[in-house]
């Protein structure tokens, strides 16, 4: 095994790891500075801000003889022998001078600036920067650049990383921006008439080590300091990027990738991206309600008589259809089964309606926008085969009670966009008693006999099984608004389960009873599990 | 910590002296401040009609006001910072892109809850631009809660009604003036 020594301390590293000396330093706990250098994109070395001794240890004398100068640990590979040295007097000496460069043409203007508090300038500056300012400078308004319409430029905040010029050359592959002009006057820029305008633009943002680039849903719109964020799972397609919901008092204001090395490395597109704002939509439904009749209105039920008069309901129209939305997670997949099973053991299970948009796109940089555009229709199909081996499309569930084989049926959507159309949703006109639970009013809820509410994004907890068969579980970022039931408490609830709805117990169960969920029976990491090799690893020991 | 920690030192009260026990020289040095007060000048006034006089007026800290800058135009810049520092979570405050070409973020709406404040000054402290600075103004009343919501409007005319007898601290600090 090659071993690296990092400031007198010796790790060993994988022999046939590919590190720079920025990573291997990082395995023996010593974080080096860098602004240009990011694992998913090319290596340029320009920032200057990675410097640091290195040298090799001859493997038979044990002699050790360094570099006369700095060099960029970037773009320094580490080998069996390599000494890096991070902390000399050296080193600390030229990061102070790159900081104090990077000063000089910076506006200071961090009052206003929507980076302050996640600024890396900020936080080397803090940590390597000299006390006390050499240069005479003066605070001033930033020069401000439209290049998209998700992302907005401050020209005199860039410190000329690159990193989103190389972004879009190398993993969107569009290749908007650009360095315009030479030296001192450098500028990010876009070509005339290509805006930035991809669909993964917002990963700029994320990029920018300081303020340059803006995102202007989430310009101005709250200081970072103000915010949790919550480690979650995009809903937006069937990839299921891991993602940061950032949140203020129940209110979403960004979401952030988070990096998965097995489903969206540091990316997430910006449909995902922007994707959240239906859950704070004001037409969203709220509170349980139930029609005597078709032809009266909708009077308001406590959710305490929903548990009893649901099952009631249900039970008294005896045959029953229930659609599983791929929108539910795992957990309230397998309850909402459960449930039904126990109202009707003869009750058809179906994977309810999977919305589908073009094709999949896939990007130069290997990231994939997937045209299935619900997380979990691979989880719900799971659940659904433990229950019923013949695992039934929504299609087969319309045309089961066209046909007339059912009295009432149970439907459960929780989609952001409006999904079903008049013609499809006359198919259950006729039925004694229709439970439709979703988070917009649609055609359907306009003959709904029970209209409940959907739980939005982030305001469910549970797991979430994407494309390439990887569980990955999450909990509720934030609260739903008054009067809903996220699908999980009212399924815990009418399954007689005591105390709160506690995902991990109801996917303990899950595992413990089944082969095809055995690998989520542990701590689930927070890359997720993928239910196949744990399957495979099961049967051969 | 438990009394028998060996941090905690015991000491034992001091017995009575004579004068204690007699008891009457310290009944004479009471009256005496008794005494004393009755001769001695008034220090109460008669609030609202006579106004209480304040020390300092610059480092009173009383009613908030929003200064403006030179063109007139609000100073703050929506930075957020007084509503970090805020111990009592009293100031709200919404940013939104400024509509003049030299400024790049302003407040939308800025509201304190007069109310809800503790007047600790941090909120002036924290200000990187002078903008929100405490006056000497110490009577706040108000009819309802409503009322006391202090909004911008309100917390700019606070400043044009003082600016004359309480100039900024700081005129000539920052690029924002």
């Amino acid at each position: 095994m090659p071993t690296v020594i990092v400031d007198g301390k010796e790790i060993e590293i994988g022999a046939d790891e590919r590190l720079n000396c920025i990573e291997a330093a990082r395995r023996a706990g010593a974080e080096i500075p860098h602004y240009c250098w990011h694992p998913g994109l090319s290596v340029v070395a320009s920032c200057r801000m990675c410097l640091v001794e290195t040298g090799t240890r001859d493997a038979a004398t044990g002699k050790i003889s360094m570099m006369p100068k700095l060099v960029p640990a970037c773009q320094t590979p580490a080998k069996d022998g390599t000494v890096i040295v991070t902390e000399s007097q050296l080193v600390k000496e030229s990061r102070a001078r790159v900081e104090e460069a990077l000063l000089i043409d910076h506006p200071i203007d961090c009052p206003i600036c929507d980076k302050a508090g996640e600024c890396l300038l900020q936080d080397y500056h803090f940590q390597h920067g000299q006390a006390e300012r050499r240069a005479d400078l003066h605070p001033f308004t930033s020069r401000r650049r439209d290049v998209g319409p998700t992302v907005t430029l401050f020209v005199d905040r860039c410190i000329m990383c690159t990193r989103c010029v190389r972004f879009t050359r190398e993993v969107s592959g569009t290749s908007e921006l650009m360095v315009t002009s030479r030296g001192a006057k450098e500028e990010i820029d876009i070509f005339p008439g290509h805006p930035l305008d991809n669909k993964l633009s917002g990963n700029v943002v994320d990029l920018c080590p300081v303020g340059a680039l803006g995102d202007k849903d989430f310009l101005y719109q709250q200081r970072v300091w103000f915010m949790k964020r919550e480690a979650n799972v995009c809903g937006g397609c069937s990839a299921g990027c891991s993602i940061h919901t950032e949140h203020n008092q129940d209110t979403v204001y960004r979401l952030k990738p988070r990096e998965n090395p097995h489903v969206n490395k540091w990316w997430i597109c910006d449909d995902g991206r922007y994707g959240w704002h239906h859950i704070h939509d004001a037409s969203r439904i709220v509170g349980a309600g139930r029609r005597a009749s078709s032809s009266t209105p909708l009077e308001s039920v406590e959710w305490a008589d929903v548990i009893t008069r649901l099952r009631a309901d249900l039970k008294a129209a005896s045959r029953l259809a229930v659609a599983v939305s791929p929108m539910l997670t795992v957990e309230e997949a397998w309850m909402l089964c459960a449930v039904a099973r126990s109202i009707d053991p003869q009750a058809l299970l179906a994977v309810g309606h999977v919305p589908q948009a073009g094709e999949d796109e896939t990007f130069p940089g290997g990231f994939t926008i997937r045209a299935e555009k619900c997380p979990n229709r691979l989880g719900v199909e799971g659940v659904i085969a433990l229950f019923d081996p013949a695992v039934r499309s929504w299609n087969d569930l319309v045309s089961h009670v066209r046909a007339g084989h059912a009295d009432a049926a149970w439907i459960t959507g929780a989609y952001p966009a409006a999904w079903i159309d008049d013609d499809t949703a006359a198919a259950f006109a006729d039925l004694k008693c229709l439970v439709v639970q979703d988070l917009f009013d649609s055609p359907l809820t306009a003959l709904a006999t029970w209209k409940l509410p959907a739980a939005g994004f982030a305001e469910r907890a549970g797991t979430w099984v994407n494309v390439a068969h990887r569980a990955q579980a999450f909990e509720q970022a934030v609260r739903p608004p008054a009067g809903v039931w996220p699908e999980g408490r009212l399924y815990w609830n009418m399954l007689g389960r005591r105390g709160l709805y506690d995902p991990t117990a109801v996917r303990r169960q899950i595992a413990d009873s089944s082969a095809s969920f055995a690998a989520l029976a542990g701590e689930i990491p927070s890359t997720g599990v993928d239910l196949r090799i744990h399957q495979l690893a099961s049967t051969t020991s | 910590m438990k009394p028998t920690d060996a941090a905690v030192t015991w000491i034992e009260e001091k017995p009575l002296g004579l004068a204690e026990r007699l008891y009457l020289p310290l009944f004479v040095q009471g009256l005496t401040t008794t005494a004393r007060h009755l001769v001695s000048p008034k220090v109460t006034v008669s609030y609202p009609e006579q106004r209480p006089k304040v020390g300092n007026p610059l480092i009173y800290r009383g009613v908030h006001r929003l200064n403006r800058d030179t063109e007139g135009r609000v100073k703050c810049v929506a930075c957020f910072l007084c509503a970090t520092a805020c111990p009592a979570h009293c100031i709200d405050i919404v940013a939104t892109d400024s509509p003049w070409p030299d400024r790049e973020k302003y407040p939308e709406s800025f509201a304190i809850d007069e109310l809800r404040c503790i007047f600790c000054g941090m909120c002036e402290e924290a200000c990187p631009v002078d903008a929100i600075e405490l006056t000497s103004l110490l009577d706040l009343t108000g009819k309802s809660r409503e009322e006391m919501i202090f909004d911008k409007e309100k917390l700019l005319s606070v400043y044009d009604m003082t600016k004359d007898s309480e100039p900024m601290k700081s005129a000539s600090l920052g690029g924002t003036l």
